[in-house]
């Protein structure tokens, strides 16, 4: 049998998930009982809750992605948006929600990275939740400080003319990178424009894909 | 010459501003990297509600939130990867002195 000498796994091949049978942590209980104190209030409902959470579960990078590709192929866009970013945004139908955008233009030599250093601040209207590595202290420590270390450990690295600007997303206000337009990518339309543009491209720790790469 | 910035005042893009360096307890946005350090303002974006005192269920003052920005030579020194790398961060009206007062009106 092919997994035998594996009593870790399941039968498909999967290693065991632990059972969650640990005691709440306090902000658990806390977090548990004012939902409850909400719904038994008629504050909020349990079916309002779900609604949400789905909601924010269909957000995705492919968001950001079409707000950048129109950004490449129209200028006047793109002036918008860099003037303001949460109005652009709503302006192609998308659901910006509260969230203040600050949009980020790379250029030939500047090259703009996005972090919160006090906490997760992300554009999740507009990306989707964030990646975990976002959230590590790691990231968010050092890309403050060694930028281009950091930059070089996700396979980018900038000549030494390109300035980065780092933005720390500190308070009210959300941030996406607009990455600059690949070479080659003159013949392509807005959907396939939009393909080439990652979500590490809009956090600025990437860059938009070449095309056909 | 520090000053803080006047009520109602707001500062434009370009004016050399210092972070207090002071260190309360509590939920404070200025991170502390910044505190004691000097910058430019990038840009005022808007007044928003003091989100250390919204943090307590205070009632919340409007202060004015800049972005400033600071080379990454004033922050880190000798130990900056490129000293004109910057980095820019959403700092309070609060939290800020002038740095000169050549060009007030």
């Amino acid at each position: 049998m092919p997994h035998d000498q594996h009593d870790h796994l399941s039968p498909s091949g999967h290693p065991y998930r632990k059972d969650d049978d640990t005691p709440l942590s306090y902000w658990q209980s806390m977090e548990i009982a004012v939902r409850e104190l909400l719904v038994e209030k008629e504050i909020t409902s349990f079916e309002e809750i779900s609604a949400q959470i789905e909601k924010m579960d269909a957000r995705s990078p492919a968001i950001g992605a079409a707000v950048v590709a129109r950004a490449w192929i129209d200028a006047e866009f793109k002036a918008r948006l860099l003037e303001n970013g949460s109005t652009a945004t709503a302006e192609l139908g998308f659901d910006v929600g509260p969230m203040h955008l600050i949009a980020l233009e790379n250029t030939a030599d500047t090259h703009n990275i996005v972090v919160c250093t006090l906490c997760s601040c992300y554009p999740r209207n507009l990306l989707g939740l964030p990646p975990d590595w976002y959230k590590s202290r790691a990231y968010r420590s050092r890309t403050v400080k060694e930028p281009r270390k950091v930059l070089s450990e996700f396979g980018v690295t900038l000549p030494q003319t390109t300035q980065i600007r780092v933005h720390d997303s500190t308070a009210d206000m959300r941030y996406v990178v607009i990455p600059a337009r690949p070479i080659g990518s003159e013949a392509l339309d807005e959907a396939e424009l939009a393909k080439l543009v990652t979500r590490d491209s809009m956090i600025g720790t990437g860059l938009a894909l070449a095309p056909n790469a | 010459m520090m000053t803080p910035i006047a009520e109602n005042k707001v500062l434009k893009a370009g004016t050399k501003v210092h972070i207090r360096a002071i260190m309360p307890p509590g939920h404070v946005r200025a991170p502390s990297y910044l505190r004691g350090k000097s910058g430019v303002i990038e840009r005022a974006i808007a007044p928003f509600p003091n989100p250390e005192q919204l943090a307590y269920g205070l009632p919340a003052k409007n202060q004015m939130l800049y972005r400033v920005r600071f080379s990454a030579a004033e922050l880190w020194g000798k130990a900056a990867e490129k000293p004109d790398d910057v980095i820019e961060a959403e700092v309070y009206a609060h939290w800020i002195d002038e740095l000169d007062t050549v060009d007030a009106t």
